[in-house]
């Protein structure tokens, strides 16, 4: 295959990384608002489309198997398939949690709620929503530096994990009834904190892609 | 599904008693590159052979079987071979210039048919070179000798003398082997830019070759075809012990 024809198979395959990240994120913004806005509608949407993200890393991980098996890339190139390879299932767990989250906004009809809870859960899911478009957009400029930066801010999110928590169980024990909310508020800030942690890994991969270093930041 | 351009069936080929091709049945497939690997004396080479009936003049080549090409079984008596050979043109391993100018090359197919006018043997010429991506490289020296060119420029105004007769299948018998590795990234890209216009069979000892530039392959161990299949398959996913050891690495 010719070198220029190999480039753009390659070009493609960083895209659809790229369309498959956009998807997800997409997807964090609109399951953090159905939970928020109890929208039961929109939660089932969210769970719906995660076969779009699944059926993005099954592409990805064939084409990406297929390049390496017939191309035999070194370096950059190989760097380059490598990163697509593991970050897309990086991407694709974002997606399940989006999907659990939604799960949870389904869950909780009819349940007693603690409004003070959910505006910072709102707040936790749009550092989440900022901190992974702000990984796809490094991946896609392949700043390196940049992706530490992005990855120091995680902490921002762990803190709203703890905040959060402190204050629902502060809230359950003012009011009991909202005993079985508390118990969802504390899954979704769960997932939430882990769609940051995989927003970590993704740092990580255009580390490894810029500089051929594994690291753990 | 796409009729093939070639269909060899129950193919043997024997050296004196030796058994050298085993009853072969292939399809090959127009507009494609079929590479065909295997370890020295697997049969690759007489296969592509056979195809061009060059075992003619040799009276230890005996074969059975049927290539059949535009319907017609090209072992026949009635099958011309200086009109076969024009349709199905040969590339070696060693580029074979004849000792004469660049432009005399590429029209001597051309010549023998008869063809004078100038303009169209210069536009012969032109095209073939293009096609052979030389062009940009000798334009300005067509007249000097091409013996004179390096070893990979030779190999693609060979190419460029096999594209003049326009021939519809090209065979390759290894035709990078001799090359650096530059040199032999030339003609891999030239061979992929003709698949739009020529069918090409291509013997290759590089497995790399195989799989980045054809769209099927058949793997030969000991005058069988072994397997035969989507490169994309073979490669990823061989079917046979032998084809998977091969391609691998672990003989050959």
């Amino acid at each position: 295959m010719l070198r220029s024809k190999f480039d753009e198979e390659l070009e493609k395959l960083h895209n659809q990384f790229y369309s498959m990240g956009t998807e997800v994120l997409g997807q964090i913004n609109k399951t953090v608002r159905a939970f928020v806005s109890h929208d039961r509608e929109l939660a089932k949407e969210v769970i719906e489309e995660d076969e779009v993200v699944n059926e993005f890393e099954t592409k990805l991980e064939k084409k990406s198997l297929e390049i390496i098996a017939l191309q035999q890339p070194v370096s950059h190139d190989l760097r380059t398939v490598i990163t697509v390879l593991k970050a897309s299932s990086d991407i694709e767990r974002m997606g399940d949690h989006a999907s659990s989250i939604a799960k949870a906004t389904i869950r909780m009809k009819g349940e007693e709620r603690i409004p003070e809870v959910e505006a910072q859960i709102n707040e936790m899911g749009k550092a989440v929503k900022h901190m992974v478009e702000d990984a796809l957009n490094a991946y896609i400029t392949g700043d390196d530096v940049k992706a530490y930066e992005i990855a120091a801010s995680d902490e921002v999110i762990d803190n709203y994990f703890k905040d959060i928590q402190a204050l629902a169980v502060e809230e359950i024990r003012k009011t009991p009834d909202a005993v079985f909310a508390g118990k969802e508020y504390f899954q979704v800030i769960m997932y939430l904190e882990r769609i940051g942690d995989y927003a970590r890994n993704i740092c990580e991969w255009i580390v490894y892609l810029k500089t051929g270093k594994i690291i753990e930041l | 599904m796409t009729e093939p351009i070639l269909k060899v069936s129950d193919l043997s080929v024997y050296y004196n008693k030796k058994k050298a091709l085993n009853n072969v049945s292939m399809d090959f497939y127009p507009n494609e590159i079929t590479a065909l690997i295997g370890p020295s004396g697997s049969g690759k080479s007489t296969l592509l052979r056979a195809i061009n009936r060059m075992g003619d003049l040799n009276p230890e080549v005996s074969l059975t079987g049927t290539i059949i090409y535009n319907g017609h079984n090209i072992y026949s008596p009635r099958t011309d071979t200086v009109e076969l050979r024009k349709e199905i043109g040969m590339i070696f391993q060693q580029p074979n210039p004849f000792p004469m100018t660049i432009y005399e090359n590429v029209v001597y197919g051309l010549r023998i048919k008869g063809i004078k006018d100038k303009q169209v043997l210069d536009q012969a010429v032109e095209e073939s070179l293009i096609g052979a991506s030389i062009w940009d490289e000798v334009k300005d020296r067509l007249h000097d000798s091409a013996v004179g060119l390096s070893g990979g420029q030779q190999q693609r105004v060979c190419i460029a003398r096999t594209l003049a007769t326009s021939p519809k299948i090209i065979l390759m018998d290894e035709p990078t082997s001799a090359l650096d590795p530059i040199s032999a990234g030339k003609i891999e890209d030239t061979l992929y830019g003709l698949k739009d216009k020529y069918t090409m069979l291509l013997v290759t000892r590089s497995m790399q070759q195989a799989s980045r530039i054809s769209d099927r392959t058949g793997f030969f161990l000991d005058g069988n075809l072994i397997e035969y299949g989507k490169t994309k398959e073979m490669f990823m996913n061989p079917k046979h012990k032998e084809t998977e050891d091969y391609i691998t690495g672990k003989f050959g």
